[in-house]
């Protein structure tokens, strides 16, 4: 690596330095762009006690659900776990510590951490079991509940196109939490479809800017789809 | 007649107006989007980062990339724009929406809903929920009056834990259209054939009957 120039030759240099224990934030919604082939390095490492971020774990046998046979999942913090039987199994037995967090606040969440806000007012759980044990306050005749932000001692994120400094864009609603965790990593590593030089991207269509990306990878997508839903052309 | 689900989709449909950018949850909510009334413009947001939502792709349009909220593949409807999980939700807590549908376990005259968790049953969290009571003014809640075994899901208190507080203010079953305020639930609108006495029956929250109950009217 020279200059701001983040591209790393393996998925093992992108991960360097993720040992037990550890907190690992990742972008996705569902399967959708999901940095698949960072957690399949994270499985081949066996990196075990992680405290794990993202809106949700995956499925049994592809994305952050292949960590979980092998017990590497100590907590996980998400909005929505539904799809994933091993999941239910450990979380039921007690064997896997699950936060439930709202969505938005999730997402907000990230964003501050990555922000250096340390924590937020949020109307959003005020009331609700989320509420229990956090700090309450009214403002302007309205309840609000106090949220801590999240940073992660590493973040994985999937951008479609970079170039070599890790200006990164998103497709579509791939996008959804990776920008945040970009952010709020204290290393971000992003995998990529495709590196291009510096200069060749649109500064004005650059949606996560370099500052925020520690390491970069082109790699090869499965790009699996949950809900295949279709209508007749 | 108690509504069928598409029924229910369809009365929700009569509430959407010209310009409206909306929310759908998941289940009968989502299908509120076949009836938008014929000359009205809706924009449906997808809290996923997806304002614009369009209909099922054919297979040759499918994208892996484009999910909705229930993370099926979608299209974008034209002017849709497309941003990242904590912008989506800055529409949603910043009141930006102009409506949500939602279902619910139960609901009760204070506002209160319970829809993401029944504690000793399998959890599996309340997505975006929470943010969408807590942030829409105007929601509407669809969902059965009664369970099968003819217990009101529409209480003096719910007994589920919480999604929301005092935050819902209009329900839609498949009996009934009512609203909540000053701690009742106001009956306005029955299903047809479905009588009022029925529909005190299972309401188990205190119920305000007026002299004349419309019944719902289908295009």
């Amino acid at each position: 690596m020279a200059g701001f120039d983040k591209v790393v030759s393996s998925y093992q240099e992108a991960l360097a330095g993720l040992e037990d224990n550890m907190t690992v934030l990742a972008g996705g919604f569902g399967l959708c762009g999901i940095p698949e082939n960072l957690i399949a390095e994270i499985k081949r490492k066996g990196t075990k006690g992680l405290t794990v971020v993202s809106n949700n774990c995956g499925v049994d046998d592809f994305g952050l659900g292949i960590l979980l046979p092998n017990r590497q999942i100590k907590k996980i913090i998400a909005s929505y776990v539904g799809e994933n039987a091993e999941f239910e199994r450990q979380m039921m037995a007690g064997e896997l510590e699950v936060e439930l967090t709202p969505q938005g606040t999730l997402a907000e969440k990230m964003r501050a951490g990555g922000a250096g806000i340390p924590a937020f007012y949020t109307a959003t759980g005020y009331g609700t079991p989320v509420a229990e044990g956090k700090e309450e306050r009214n403002f302007n005749g309205r309840n609000y509940i106090l949220e801590p932000a999240i940073v992660g001692d590493f973040a994985i994120v999937k951008a479609w196109k970079a170039d070599r400094y890790g200006n990164l864009v998103f497709r579509k609603t791939a996008r959804n939490f990776n920008p945040l965790a970009a952010t709020a990593g204290k290393i971000t590593v992003v995998e990529v479809e495709h590196i291009v030089e510096p200069g060749e991207l649109d500064p004005d269509q650059i949606h996560t800017p370099g500052i925020y990306v520690n390491r970069l990878i082109q790699g090869t997508f499965e790009k699996r789809i949950e809900q295949r839903t279709i209508r007749q052309a | 007649m108690a509504l069928s689900r598409e029924q229910i989709a369809q009365r929700v449909a009569q509430e959407l107006k010209d310009g409206y950018y909306v929310n759908l949850g998941i289940g009968i909510p989502t299908l509120v989007a076949n009836y938008v009334p014929k000359g009205i413009e809706v924009m449906l947001q997808s809290e996923n980062g997806l304002l614009g939502m369009g209909q099922f792709p054919t297979e040759a349009e499918i994208d892996a990339d484009l999910i909705n909220a229930g993370k099926q593949t979608v299209t974008m409807a034209k002017g849709a724009s497309i941003f990242d999980s904590a912008e989506s939700f800055a529409m949603i807590r910043g009141g930006h929406v102009d409506l949500t549908v939602l279902g619910a376990f139960e609901v009760d005259v204070n506002g209160n809903i319970a829809s993401y968790m029944i504690p000793g049953k399998l959890i599996k969290g309340m997505g975006g929920a929470m943010d969408l009571v807590a942030g829409a003014e105007n929601i509407i809640v669809t969902m059965t009056h009664a369970s099968k075994h003819g217990e009101s899901k529409l209480l003096p208190a719910c007994t589920l834990p919480l999604t929301g507080k005092n935050c819902i203010k209009k329900v839609l079953t498949d009996l009934a259209l009512l609203e909540i305020k000053h701690g009742k639930f106001h009956l306005l609108e029955r299903a047809p054939g479905v009588s009022v006495e029925e529909i005190a029956n299972l309401t188990a929250g205190e119920l305000i009957i007026p002299a004349h109950v419309p019944e719902m009217r289908f295009a």
